[in-house]
């Protein structure tokens, strides 16, 4: 692999994607899993799917217009719209997921049939191909990263606060349902920086794998994303190096997926065994 | 003259049409610790939230130290009600009694030094500095409990405010608990919410019951008729197993 690796630049973008969707992934991906966004996680990144059709649709008019395109503008605003359904109306969280996920998809699947002729890679946007990865995606990658680091950077201790005590935080001034929807238009910028990478189906498993085994090994917020990070970047590297060896390119980001859960799989087994007797005599029984 | 900390002037709370509060009066002094008790759903929360400034009046005026509540709360210490947290959140006990100082910093800075000491001290006063790394859901809930008292005295609180504290604590750990509640009460009054009468009456100088109005004579008595109003039941059930220092003594016995 590390021929191909200095040989292809497609395995070179492939590479850097992968370390710029693992950054993202376990940053957000710590707030997904501790704060239990996954359901809602996974309804944006369906959702998703309406802004790539609107993508297609508008390309044929506007010069710059992109399915990606397309899809970080209509993200962001999917996920506030799902947000304010939750925390403004009576309707249950899960229902209002379930309505914005599959009114997204149709909303995609709409467009996508106005548009005239064929899409040739609109199965890589629902399961990711790192073939299709271009210079240009790998900037937008890195300039999403860059917005959710400086965020998260500016907004840690109150994040820290509201996952952890909402009721607390607002007591202490601080504005939590905007904090709540600003974490929502975070999740949506990652899901649409993972979605070249390994597809919008398979978001949601990076988004809570690599988190899932670091939260095994620490109680710090902190150290959890970074852990997740180490995590994801381990299982891109092990995916595709996989994935390049028994040669199916365009199913990588499942590679990538099955590799995080191989890892997350012996983890769940160390940490039994290994931290068993340390846990018995640490937790106070209730 | 002895300081109002809080002041309620004919207070009115309503959701969506639903009396929640009616017509509060009630004035908390310096040396107060103030027992609310009263039946489930007759607002005693929301009396709380009043004070900081969660939920405004539709009638009638809040002040907290002869502010808004709103201005007021930097001031207030809050201990809310706990039953549901996750215990495998992962923040440490510094980290938790850390998020007290929020409503003093800004957004773009990390904690300072100066958060970092008043929340060592606020750990200390409620002997739980040896437990600052400790994972909170590590600890017992006793433990929890001072854990956010310390996080509710970090913001150096002229008022103290806690939600059905004792709702986690072993009753072993529950004396222990209130003394530290009266060792703090000779630096600032304190208002404890709870539905268990006999338990708060022992450890508080005031004592009052809600249910959507207040009964409150400024003293640790209550008459058979508050409570048979509060209540809408016989005095005697629930005057079974009260210490006699709450209800005024029956003419009977």
């Amino acid at each position: 692999m590390i021929d191909a690796l200095l040989h292809y630049p497609f395995m070179q973008r492939a590479f850097i994607a992968g370390l710029l969707a693992a950054v993202a992934c376990g940053i957000i991906g710590t707030y997904v899993v501790v704060k239990r966004m996954v359901s809602i996680s996974g309804g944006i990144s369906h959702a998703s799917f309406g802004g790539i059709g609107i993508g297609y649709y508008l390309a044929q008019y506007i010069s710059w217009m992109t399915p990606l395109y397309g899809a970080l503008i209509f993200t962001p605003l999917a996920a506030l719209v799902m947000g304010i359904f939750v925390k403004r109306t009576h309707v249950a969280e899960d229902t209002a997921i379930g309505i914005i996920w599959a009114v997204g998809m149709a909303l995609g699947l709409t467009f996508i049939g106005l548009t005239p002729g064929y899409t040739p890679d609109l199965f890589s946007y629902l399961f990711g191909n790192i073939l299709f990865v271009t210079n240009s995606d790998l900037i937008t990658m890195a300039a999403l990263d860059a917005i959710i680091i400086v965020f998260v950077l500016a907004l840690y201790k109150e994040l820290l606060a509201i996952s952890f005590d909402q009721e607390f935080g607002t007591a202490m001034g601080l504005p939590t349902e905007r904090l709540y929807l600003m974490l929502l238009c975070l999740i949506a910028l990652t899901v649409v920086l993972l979605m070249r990478f390994v597809g919008i189906i398979l978001i949601i498993a990076l988004l809570t794998i690599p988190t899932a085994t670091a939260r095994q090994h620490t109680h710090s917020l902190k150290k959890m994303m970074m852990l997740s990070i180490l995590f994801g970047i381990a299982s891109v590297i092990g995916g595709l190096r996989l994935s390049y060896e028994i040669d199916i390119h365009t199913g990588s980001g499942a590679m990538i997926i099955l590799f995080s859960a191989v890892i997350f799989l012996i983890s769940t087994v160390l940490t039994r065994f290994c931290h068993r007797r340390h846990l018995d005599i640490e937790v106070p029984a209730e | 003259m002895v300081e109002e900390v809080v002041k309620l002037n004919n207070v009115w709370v309503q959701y969506d049409g639903t009396p929640i509060l009616e017509d509060i009066s009630l004035s908390i002094r310096k040396d107060d610790f103030l027992g609310l008790i009263g039946p489930n759903g007759g607002g005693k929360t929301t009396l709380l939230k009043l004070m900081l400034g969660l939920v405004s009046p539709s009638r009638g005026q809040v002040t907290i130290l002869g502010q808004s509540p709103e201005a007021g709360r930097k001031k207030v210490g809050y201990v809310p009600q706990h039953s549901l947290f996750d215990r495998d959140f992962p923040i440490n006990v510094l980290e938790v009694v850390l998020t007290g100082r929020l409503s003093r910093t800004r957004p773009f800075n990390w904690y300072s030094k100066a958060d970092r000491r008043a929340a060592t001290e606020a750990l200390q006063s409620v002997d739980m500095l040896d437990f600052k790394d400790r994972q909170i859901g590590m600890l017992s809930g006793g433990q929890q409990q001072r854990v956010f008292v310390a996080r509710a005295l970090v913001s150096d609180p002229r008022l103290l405010l806690l939600d059905e504290p004792m709702s986690n604590v072993d009753t072993p750990m529950q004396a222990e608990f209130y003394e530290l509640l009266e060792r703090l009460n000779k630096h600032m009054p304190i208002v404890l919410v709870s539905h268990d009468i006999s338990a708060v009456s022992v450890y508080v100088n005031k004592i009052a019951c809600l249910n959507r109005r207040l009964y409150y004579h400024e003293s640790k008595e209550l008459t058979p008729e508050d409570m048979e109003a509060a209540y809408q039941c016989p005095i005697q059930m629930i005057a079974h197993g009260v210490p006699h220092s709450v209800l005024k003594e029956h003419t009977h016995e």
